[in-house]
């Protein structure tokens, strides 16, 4: 196989690392106004993710990084074609990672009040925004001859790229609220597993939606099969859910999530960034890579360093896998 | 341009506000917890966890600006990514791999895993999360040091961009290998004035002598040993830079005409533009000493170098802006000194088991935290201004690196943004650490140990 193509396939493993493991961060940050009714809930739904979101939120880094490393055009002309909508993605997650560090710092319901709403609007904003930005990279983009972007915000809120946008939403807000039903215990887990069921419906429709819109679209081979499989995952989980199997359905969220990344990944491929512009050159995995030296060194560095995170990751999930209740919240802050 | 340069400025040193304390204060705080493992004195719990948690109050600061730092390349300077890409990607991907998955993996580990990891292996995660925060250090400063002295590729005019062509030379460039030990050296004199500062301020209110007479003596320490650290790696990278950057060092004394042996001017009223000299106070060979390594050796002047430039590089301004380069130079070394200075007389006046001190002593010392802060700021300001008109050095313009298809409105929306989400954060952080410095280390309660493991409360939670 081409260096570039595994190269390609790794960047797709990262973003669907990423969406599955921020998308329940995302998700569980979301719940707090539905699931969160007072203080010591909201904090129970905080310390679910507590130990691990900030090792989550490295997967995107890394995927920003690689890109940079093994398609240097690439990274170039997608963060500077989409900066609008990343600005704001970086100021969500900035106060969202500064929400979770300071909420507890200060005694006072206003204070708390505050860094609440940075939790939310900070989960949210990524959560819709890293969809209608994946939306517009199946769709193609204005790129002239030079790979510059020369289109403008707006051009981005387009009906298919926005539906992308609803896709991760709803799905990590899905995939959170199983979450929190698997990791939670009492009155809680009750209401998220019947919140999860609630949101089922709407997720199947809105993902099935865009997926099928990809495929009509593109029409890959792969592709069909992939979103095909994704449905397929999706509507086992919303059963799981209905059964009171919350691993069960955790799992099938997540594999959804693997399943429809690996789908869009798929039908781009060998493109990673095409042009809708007539006389434009779009980017494909050949023309955006750096050279088969710099992707050798990466492609050896992966290999010896990824399974090892991945490792000491998957420790600190077995090692923090206790259900937490709100008896276990301590009254003041530590 | 200018917009992209000067929020590439504001959150670069921005973010080095947040990025030495963590360096330096994690291994601190490892070393203290190290010492309760091995001691099993309280003390030394009740430091880690003050320490800690100043620590981690900073790390927060320091990875959200991160975020910025590793996609601005893209979003603001895109002709740059493309260019170098094939290059500087690749330590900023491996920085990511190794050292970010460490340091955010292990401190989640650290910060929720006092009751549920066994004592050594709980230690081990406060190591294994500094040892990423040095490895980042190293990877990131790899990166900035082939933009100082490009070394291990070549131009490929076909693509019209530079290629890797042996990846060891940019991981052993001899610039990384002097820039690396100054960069880390001023980080734990950064902290160890952290820790001296609050320190004193406890004491200077006679509270808990016990955790802060011991923290003033340690954080002192750090910054004499750090001081001769950061002087010793300092005078090895002037000769470094004296090689590979000449116009850096003459721009560093304003030396415009070439000179042997060249005087070190501590400070110069005028006007700097090489025209005329008001007023200076000099240190005979001192330059000529720095920049060589023998108080008689020459040092070339901004014009000869001009002309030398111009000739290979093709007509042109090459000279950086020098009042910038001059003042952020003697700056930078006078704060670092100044903090040593300081330290030097905390440990001198607490030695032998005291622990009054004048009141004096104890405000400066309290205010010396800031001290390394400007230091450090005003280090990278020099090092970074001093490469321009060359974002790498030699090769590669910074006018020519900045996004084309990136509006000025843009530009000027997210520059807006940034400084004013910065600005704001700084206050609340910065009233954060004053409310936890001034509450002192807790006092440790040994745990009730009849309670039934399920409803046990969490050791520590958000």
């Amino acid at each position: 196989m081409e260096l570039t193509t595994v190269w390609f396939a790794l960047i797709g493993v990262l973003w669907a690392g990423y969406f599955v493991l921020e998308g329940f961060d995302f998700g569980v940050g979301m719940l707090l106004p539905l699931l969160g009714r007072d203080e010591t809930r909201r904090r129970v739904l905080i310390n679910t993710i507590g130990p691990v979101w900030d090792g989550n939120e490295v997967w995107v880094l890394v995927a920003g990084g690689a890109t940079f490393a093994a398609f240097p055009e690439w990274y170039a002309t997608l963060f500077s074609g989409f900066y609008l909508p990343l600005l704001l993605i970086l100021v969500a997650l900035i106060l969202r990672g500064v929400a979770f560090e300071y909420r507890g710092k200060v005694d006072s319901p206003q204070w708390r009040r505050r860094w609440d709403a940075c939790i939310i609007g900070g989960s949210l904003v990524p959560a819709l925004l890293w969809g209608v930005a994946f939306g517009n990279i199946l769709r193609g983009v204005r790129l002239d001859a030079r790979h510059e972007y020369v289109g403008g915000f707006f051009d981005l809120l387009n009906p298919y790229a926005l539906l992308g946008g609803a896709t991760t939403l709803t799905l990590f807000l899905l995939h959170g609220t199983v979450f929190v039903a698997l990791k939670t215990d009492g009155p809680i887990r009750r209401d998220a597993a019947r919140l999860a069921v609630r949101l089922a419906g709407p997720t199947v429709v809105i993902a099935a939606g865009f997926l099928l819109w990809t495929q009509l679209r593109d029409d890959d081979t792969g592709g069909w099969i992939l979103s095909g499989l994704a449905a397929l995952v999706l509507l086992a989980a919303v059963a799981a859910i209905l059964r009171e199997r919350e691993g069960l359905a955790f799992v099938g969220t997540a594999l959804t999530i693997v399943l429809a990344t690996a789908a869009l990944f798929v039908t781009l491929f060998p493109q990673v960034m095409p042009t809708t512009l007539p006389g434009g050159e779009g980017l494909t995995v050949t023309n955006a890579a750096s050279t088969p030296y710099t992707l050798t060194i990466m492609t050896w560095v992966a290999i010896v360093f990824t399974p090892l995170v991945l490792c000491y990751q998957a420790w600190t999930y077995w090692v923090f896998r206790k259900r937490i209740t709100v008896e276990q919240i301590p009254p003041v802050h530590a | 341009m200018d917009l992209a340069r000067w929020q590439f400025g504001i959150t670069t040193v921005y973010h080095f506000i947040f990025v030495p304390i963590t360096i330096g204060l994690s291994a601190l705080v490892a070393g203290l917890q190290t010492a309760w493992v091995r001691t099993g004195k309280v003390e030394y719990l009740r430091a880690t966890k003050f320490w800690g948690k100043l620590f981690l109050i900073n790390f927060a600061m320091g990875v959200v600006t991160g975020i910025v730092q590793e996609f601005q390349f893209g979003m603001n300077w895109s002709a740059y990514s493309r260019f170098v890409g094939d290059i500087f990607g690749a330590p900023l991907a491996i920085e990511g791999l190794l050292a970010f998955f460490l340091e955010s993996t292990f401190l989640g580990l650290w910060i929720f895993g006092w009751d549920r990891l066994p004592k050594r292996l709980h230690l081990a995660a406060i190591w294994l999360a500094s040892i990423g925060t040095l490895l980042s250090a190293y990877f990131i400063l790899a990166a900035n040091s082939w933009m100082q002295h490009p070394v291990g590729y070549r131009f490929n005019a076909d693509t019209g961009r530079a290629e890797l062509t042996d990846f060891w030379a940019v991981l052993t460039n001899s610039t990384t290998l002097v820039t690396f030990p100054h960069t880390v050296t001023a980080c734990f004199l950064t902290a160890g004035a952290l820790m001296l500062a609050v320190s004193a301020w406890h004491l200077r209110r006679g509270r808990q002598p016990e955790v802060f007479r011991p923290g003033l003596r340690l954080g002192a320490w750090v910054v004499i040993v750090a001081a001769i650290g950061v002087f010793v790696t300092g005078d090895l990278q002037a000769r470094i830079m004296t090689e590979q950057q000449p116009m850096k060092m003459a721009a560093a004394e304003a030396l415009y005409e070439t000179d042997k042996p060249a005087s070190f001017s501590i400070f110069t009223i005028g006007s700097l533009d090489g025209r005329e000299e008001v007023a200076s106070v000099r240190i005979p060979s001192l330059l000529s000493f720095m920049a060589t390594g023998s108080p008689s050796g020459e040092v070339e002047g901004i014009n000869d170098i001009q002309a030398q430039y111009a000739a290979r590089y093709g007509e042109g301004d090459y000279v950086p802006y020098v009042p910038v380069t001059y003042w952020s130079f003697r700056l930078m070394i006078g704060f670092g000194a100044l903090a040593a200075l300081i330290a030097a007389l905390a440990l001198w006046r607490t030695r032998r088991g005291r622990v009054h001190s004048g009141r004096w002593l104890w405000i400066a010392a309290t205010w010396a935290v800031s001290l390394p802060l400007l230091a450090n700021s005003f280090g990278w300001i020099f090092t970074e201004m001093g490469r321009q008109p060359w974002s790498v050095f030699g090769v590669f313009r910074t006018a020519d690196g900045v996004s084309p298809s990136v509006s000025p409105g843009e530009a000027a929306t997210s520059l807006t943004v940034l400084t004013l989400l910065y600005g704001v954060l700084a206050v609340v952080e910065f009233g954060l650490l004053l409310r936890y410095s001034r509450a002192g280390a807790p006092e440790i309660e040994s745990p009730a140990e009849s309670d039934d493991e399920a409803d046990r409360p969490l050791a520590f939670a958000y």
